[in-house]
């Protein structure tokens, strides 16, 4: 570490301070330490079953953490504690909006009327909660109007304009992908979590992917935690890497400083066959006792 | 076996295999109906049990299911591939285009229809024997449609399963029948009354029960109905136990005209018109349609706000929307207080039409057929819904038409009772024919450039 403060040391929009997940016996995320600058795009990385979508169930309200804290702060300066927040509030009035590994969008809707529900608590407020709407008084339309703008705007950046009006489950998957990235960013948030966004994308897809999580940033000023197992998403637009294995953060530093540490290399970036046995002596020397293989439990289990 | 198979044309290149499943299929039968139905145990006047042979009568049925099974190898089932490859391939986005249309045009005929419906009845059988048609099939049939448009909110919409929504029905009536009669208030304004009642309890139960999801919701929301009916039963006290309430207050016009036969403002008498009940009939015909248009008015501006699209994303995915920033329980608990609310409004009116209310009225089975009335005309589809409620109750009223049948099967023979049994039998056939119901399209609510139908096969039932 240089001494040089970083983005997520000097102003973080989330810090997360010693979280700790437990299901019955098993620790999931055990007391886990890590900051998300402001406008940066961050990765949280790790092999299968180190904790990362448990993180972000517990950074999105889905799960109730064992202990820790975490703490956002939204561009508009307030403080909230994500760990006492239902799961809608964290999205409503922490301003932190997710997708999911496997894609949850309304397949049965539009993509016009995916993006329109994500715009639900103000159109709500503008419809009166519902009874003004009805009687057809307030300046619903009006709003419901920008709403539609703003979906357009949305469309237009994943280049799905000429589908609005097309089911959201005819779309191929790389387009789906893109459409729940566009139905989160709708709602308006400071930090946008991603849960695996490039999975299943092919290079041109993931090179597309890229492009519109950098133009996010730029445009929209939102902060981008991800989960990602693509190397060249993740050393190609992060900020900051923080790798995870079996729950306990292992490395957390720029994209270059964890490509070369030597238990991030062991654990997760695979090594060359020649090469397994000369790390594995270089970790004897650095680590003492080296690194034991520890059982892992699959603690990823989204909650239907 | 299968004497009628020789008969047939021959020649068809399944004939040989539709021969052999006939004579199989006989062969079963006869060994399930022979001790089934050819030994027949009885008393003889010694009261003796003995046995009577009936072998020749299992033989015949053996044969008749033979030869329904042939009938079924060689046309019907080649016939039903051929149209389910032909309609495979034909149905493309023009084609569901059209359909719609098609139902868009239906919808305005039939609501024409609807209005000119009572005159054209009075003008076809006189006003004496209009009573039957506008009441027994107009005004039962309405009342279903409206039941079905406000359950298709919650489980159309909402996608929440909901077996017990003749609770608020039952809600809806006893509001009415007990305010009438303890407090003489108008229909006008036990009405609303009713169904902001019913829409209360449709809150009280959804704060403990909506955290359910799937079959529990649909037991616990089942013995919810149960429990409205037991308490109706035996709270006597309150609600005059199973012998129920009646003399309910007829609905006036507007508190103008009454239909009481000994009020000096009699509609008839003001009009110097013959005494008949056929003019309450007609005008109870008009307060339900209205009643119900009321309903699909107001769901399909739902659909168009915020609230309704939440309603659709939750029978979506409910996970995806609170990622979002939805308060899926309140979303829900509105889906619920809105249908119940609508079931509330039809409870009272059912009551002042009946001017007898029971605990008798409110069992399951109007559930079940409520729900039935849903599925069967397509999940969330207002035209679908109100089809299938003419095709459910219409249907089952016609049965009672169908005296003629006697000469067929003799004098004991009642069509009523096998309303049941064919009722089962069509929503099999029903649901084999088309298994989303009747219109299993959805409309989009909202279109940036032209309004595509979605097929139903990527709409989601809900499961919670």
């Amino acid at each position: 570490m240089t001494t040089s403060l970083r983005t997520w040391d000097s102003d973080a929009v989330l810090a997360v301070e010693h979280l700790t997940m437990r299901f019955g016996g098993l620790v999931a995320v055990n007391d886990l330490t890590f900051s998300v600058g402001r406008g940066d795009i961050t990765a949280l990385i790790g092999p299968n079953g180190a904790g990362k979508t448990t993180v972000f169930n517990c950074i999105t309200g889905f799960y109730k953490p064992t202990t820790g804290m975490m703490s956002m702060r939204p561009k508009d300066g307030s403080l909230h504690l994500l760990e006492r927040m239902p799961d809608f509030i964290v999205a409503r009035k922490a301003k932190v909006a997710r997708t999911f590994q496997n894609i949850r969008l309304f397949s049965g809707m539009t993509l016009l009327e995916n993006l329109l529900v994500a715009q639900h608590n103000p159109l709500m407020i503008a419809s009166g909660m519902t009874i003004l709407g009805v009687l057809g008084i307030g300046g619903y339309k009006a709003k419901e109007k920008e709403a539609i703008d703003r979906a357009r705007y949305w469309l237009d950046k994943i280049g799905l304009t000429a589908r609005a009006d097309d089911p959201a489950g005819d779309l191929p998957y790389g387009a789906q992908r893109r459409l729940e990235i566009a139905r989160a960013m709708c709602t308006g948030p400071d930090l946008l979590c991603l849960d695996e966004p490039a999975a299943g994308l092919n290079p041109r897809e993931s090179a597309e992917l890229n492009d519109l999580l950098l133009s996010i940033r730029r445009d929209d000023g939102t902060s981008i935690l991800l989960i990602e197992h693509d190397m060249s998403v993740v050393m190609g637009i992060s900020d900051h890497v923080v790798v995870l294995e079996y729950g306990t953060k292992i490395a957390d530093g720029t994209p270059n400083e964890t490509r070369n540490d030597p238990r991030v290399i062991a654990a997760y970036l695979g090594v060359e066959d020649e090469e397994v046995e000369e790390i594995e002596q270089e970790l004897d020397e650095q680590f003492g006792d080296g690194h034991d293989e520890q059982p892992a439990g699959d603690n990823e289990g989204e909650r239907a | 076996m299968s004497t009628q198979a020789k008969s047939l044309p021959q020649g068809g290149p399944d004939f040989g295999q539709a021969l052999k499943d006939g004579v199989i299929v006989a062969i079963i039968a006869f060994a399930l109906l022979g001790p089934l139905v050819g030994l027949r145990t009885d008393q003889n006047m010694a009261n003796e049990l003995i046995i009577q042979n009936r072998l020749g009568l299992a033989a015949i049925l053996s044969a008749i299911v033979g030869a329904g099974r042939f009938l079924l190898s060689a046309f019907v089932y080649p016939w039903l591939t051929a149209r389910g490859r032909k309609t495979k391939a034909a149905v493309t986005l023009a084609e569901l285009e059209t359909r719609a249309t098609r139902a868009r045009h239906l919808s305005i005929g039939g609501l024409a229809f609807l209005f000119v419906y009572p005159v054209l009845i009075i003008s076809l059988v006189g006003v004496q024997g209009s009573i039957k048609w506008v009441d027994n099939f107009g005004v039962q049939i309405l009342i279903y449609v409206m039941l079905g448009w406000g359950l298709n909110i919650v489980i159309g919409l909402a996608g929440l399963l909901d077996l017990g929504y003749v609770a608020f029905y039952a809600v809806g009536a006893y509001s009415y029948a007990l305010l009438a009669i303890n407090f003489h208030l108008s229909f006008w304004v036990l009405l609303p009354v009713a169904g902001i009642l019913a829409a209360f309890w449709g809150l009280i139960l959804g704060f403990p029960v909506l955290r359910l999801r799937g079959d529990y919701l649909a037991i616990v929301t089942l013995a919810f109905g149960e429990i409205i009916r037991l308490v109706l039963i035996n709270w006597k006290a309150f609600s005059g136990g199973s012998a129920g309430i009646s003399s309910i207050p007829k609905v006036t016009l507007f508190g103008l005209y009454s239909f009481d036969v000994s009020a000096p403002n009699n509609f008839a008498k003001v009009f110097h018109l013959a005494a008949s009940s056929a003019y309450y009939k007609v005008f109870l015909y008009y307060l339900i349609l209205l009643l119900a248009l009321l309903t699909a008015f107001v769901t399909m501006r739902l659909r168009r706000l915020p609230i309704g699209r939440a309603w659709e994303a939750l029978r979506e995915d409910e996970v995806a929307c609170r990622s979002l920033g939805i308060n899926t329980t309140n979303t829900k608990l509105t889906a619920f207080a809105i249908g119940a609310m609508f079931g509330g409004f039809a409870g009272s009116f059912f009551a002042a039409r009946q001017g007898f209310v029971s605990p008798e009225s409110f069992i399951f089975m109007e559930s079940a057929v409520i729900v039935a009335i849903v599925v069967l005309g397509g999940m969330g589809s207002m035209i679908g819904v109100a089809l299938a409620a003419v095709a459910m109750i219409g249907g089952t009223e016609l049965l009672r038409e169908l005296s003629f049948l006697k000469a067929v099967f003799g004098n004991d023979f009642n069509p009523d009772q096998y309303r049941m049994l064919l009722f089962g039998l069509a929503m099999v056939i029903i649901m084999v024919w088309k298994p989303r119901g009747f219109v299993s399209v959805r409309q989009p609510t909202a279109f940036l450039f032209r309004r595509k139908t979605v097929s139903g096969d990527l709409v989601k039932e809900g499961h919670g």
